[in-house]
């Protein structure tokens, strides 16, 4: 920090945020390692020098967050209203997950709503235990990959930086039971904002998958700012899910950040269906030869929803593989933007990636913004894009009346399909009906047609 | 002829496509339970004319009447004429990935069978229906259960159109075109499989440009289209005739046009 110099003046909505984070810091511990104050200081001071993001920004040509930015968020009390959490219900896909199942509250891990597998703290625990007892175990990683010039959100989650879910799979453990993390926003007088993160290390050769949630109470206004780092190690295999599930007012803006090692498996499943405004960054690199990714994603937009993906997958060693398959279904008045970014960097040979992104459009007033990227350092890769964006197909929706099927129905089977591809990817049997009976719920049409999708 | 032993009535019958005029005035009667074979060279408006009886969008009529069993069949969407019992093979069967075949059937048969007045048809029902009918065209069970004809050979799909015929009980079934693409075996097979569902309460419109199929599915009338307008009808000789001297010298017979 420079002491001296005239005290620059920032835009009112980032004094909020600085005022703010100084009440936050009043009410940490003292005996907090130096590191992690440094951490959030030189975080609100990034937070400070970016503001937020203007749609004269490239990545953010498409998202205007004006109306984050102009919203006065409250910091949430300490101990959050968990009174009317019948939410949870809802976002606990029948309790399919109850032997490893983390809910956090406002950010902040809610050890009562939490299964006890995950209380004792085995391979999951609360960060900010693990922050008060034995910080050292997650110095090395911790905002690590997150943090980055030009990202003024991520930036935001690490000034506020407090609690979030810890997940150490040891070297060799194979973790047969998916881990389920909740992220819930508490009823509120005012508009609140929590910044949970989410930090995964995998030991090599280890193995295990985590499903992230969120949600809110209905009709609130609220931001979820959620920043997750992964470091997969060598021979690690990690399956992450992103149920993006907040509510109609809801702010969403979710970071993912994936260090891959050699020979390694990533998968990421980014399903997103609610909020106002949404917006997820993933950010993927090959660190190591011979590893493997795979990107699933499906939006599904209605109202005057916005949502916003963009992608980027850094293959920086050779002999990598990258899969990536984003869908999205825009309806009504609702935008939809997917930017995906597949770099190959000088020496990385004998890269494999292939990027498809396909929208649906259901109304006339309804829009997706598609721009996929490749660019190719390298000389003896295998690399291919494609985007397409339509409506349904005509002859298909013929075909299907043809044979008795009303036309309402034949579309809503038409839209099931299109989406149902990437629901069979995901590998978690409650987590796939949980999503296709949302789907079902969700896209218009009788529901008996809806079977017929597979 | 009354009405009450025609199945399908077509008079002077035009129709555009995309502004282009195809059917110029086809006047067409298919009695109950006849087989009729509608024969032209490629352009004739064969498969123009089986998708308007179909009722496909963009498929635009600008003058005369179709009735079916004596209802006005143009005033009914797709889907209605489905249901009160017409039915289309596609020249080329759609592939619709994420749709399942039996399920998608379930729902259409079911669909059909409430406009009659039929209780619906339940899951055990349905595939013991299944069943039965994927012997009239010999199709594996396991192509059923695939998305509809995803990753189906040429023959795979004729078959599947077909199988879905059988299920489906039409009295109207409208055949475009169901010999392309196909080898001598897999026309033999579909071939027996339409023979089959003959039936004195069932009328078929067979569209083709070769007389091929008509060495297998017998018809009893042909009638040759040719520039928009059925130029000639006979017996199933004609077809014999056809192959032998082509189109050409009907293309201009005095008088017709």
């Amino acid at each position: 920090m420079t002491a001296a110099a005239a005290a620059p003046v920032f835009p009112a909505e980032v004094v909020r945020w600085r005022e703010q984070y100084e009440s936050f810091r009043a009410t940490l511990p003292a005996e907090e390692p130096e590191w992690l104050r440094t951490l959030r200081a030189t975080a609100i001071g990034a937070f400070e020098e970016l503001g937020f993001p203007t749609t004269r920004q490239e990545d953010w040509r498409h998202t205007n967050v004006a109306p984050i930015a102009r919203t006065g968020f409250q910091i949430p009390p300490a101990t959050a209203n968990v009174a009317d959490l019948a939410v949870l219900d809802t976002l606990d896909f029948g309790h399919a997950f109850a032997r490893r199942q983390l809910v956090f509250v406002n950010g902040r891990f809610a050890k009562d709503l939490s299964s006890a597998d995950t209380a004792d703290g085995v391979y999951v625990r609360s960060l900010r235990e693990v922050l008060d007892r034995q910080p050292q175990l997650v110095q090395p990683y911790l905002d690590r990959q997150a943090s980055g010039p030009g990202r003024a959100f991520a930036a935001l989650n690490a000034a506020f930086l407090d609690d979030g879910a810890f997940i150490s799979i040891p070297e060799g453990v194979v973790l047969a039971e998916p881990i389920h993390i909740v992220f819930l926003s508490a009823p509120a007088s005012a508009p609140t904002a929590s910044h949970p993160r989410v930090l995964v290390w995998a030991g090599r050769k280890s193995q295990a998958a985590i499903v992230e949630s969120y949600g809110g109470p209905a009709d609130a206004v609220y931001l979820t700012n959620a920043v997750t780092e992964i470091t997969v190690e060598d021979g690690a295999v990690v399956d992450h899910y992103r149920v993006q599930r907040e509510t109609s007012r809801a702010f969403h803006v979710g970071t993912l950040c994936v260090t891959q090692g050699r020979a390694s498996r990533f998968s990421s499943h980014a399903i997103a269906l609610g909020a106002s405004l949404s917006r997820v960054d993933i950010r993927q690199v090959f660190a190591g030869e011979g590893g493997e990714c795979m990107l699933n994603g499906l939006f599904l937009a209605g109202d005057r929803q916005h949502m916003d993906t963009h992608t980027w997958v850094d293959h920086a060693q050779p002999h990598c593989t990258t899969r990536e398959l984003y869908k999205g279904i825009v309806d009504d008045k609702a935008r939809g933007v997917f930017v995906g970014k597949i770099l190959v960097r000088p020496g990385a040979q004998k890269t494999d990636a292939i990027q498809s992104n396909k929208n649906l459009i259901l109304s006339r007033d309804a829009l997706v913004h598609s721009v996929p990227q490749l660019e190719i350092l390298a000389d003896d890769v295998k690399c291919k894009h494609g985007s397409t964006t339509g409506q349904l197909d005509p002859l298909a929706l013929f075909y299907l009346r043809s044979r008795g099927i009303g036309e309402e129905a034949a579309r809503a089977l038409l839209t099931y399909a299109f989406a149902s591809d990437v629901v069979q990817r995901i590998g978690i049997a409650p987590l796939r009906a949980g999503l296709t009976e949302h789907l079902q719920r969700r896209l218009p049409g009788p529901a008996d047609m809806k079977e017929a999708a597979l | 002829m009354t009405t009450k032993d025609t199945m399908l009535e077509v008079k002077d019958l035009h129709a555009s496509v995309g502004g282009n005029k195809i059917l110029r005035g086809v006047n067409l009667s298919v009695p109950k339970g006849e087989v009729h074979a509608i024969m032209g060279p490629n352009g004739s408006g064969k498969s123009t004319l089986a998708h308007v009886l179909a009722g496909r969008p963009g498929y635009e009529v600008t003058k005369g009447e179709v009735l079916y069993k004596g209802k006005d069949l143009l005033a009914m969407n797709p889907e209605e004429r489905a249901r009160e019992g017409v039915f289309l093979a596609f020249q080329y069967p759609v592939e619709i990935s994420g749709v399942s075949n039996v399920y998608f059937l379930k729902a259409a048969a079911n669909a059909i069978r409430k406009h009659r007045g039929q209780p619906e048809l339940d899951a055990i029902d349905f595939l013991q229906l299944v069943k039965e009918k994927a012997k009239v065209v010999d199709i594996d069970e396991s192509l059923i259960k695939r998305p509809v004809n995803e990753g189906f050979s040429g023959g795979e799909k004729k078959r599947n159109e077909i199988f879905q015929m059988a299920v489906l009980d039409p009295a109207l079934a409208i055949l475009d075109e169901t010999d392309s693409g196909l080898d001598i075996d897999a026309l033999r097979i579909v071939a027996a499989g339409v023979n089959q569902l003959r039936s004195p309460d069932r009328s078929m419109v067979l569209v083709t440009h070769y007389q091929r199929l008509l060495d297998y599915i017998v018809p009893d009338v042909v009638h040759v289209l040719l520039d928009g307008r059925i130029v000639k009808s006979g017996g199933k000789d004609l077809a014999l005739e056809l192959e032998k001297k082509g189109y050409e010298w009907l293309e201009a017979p005095a008088g017709s046009r």
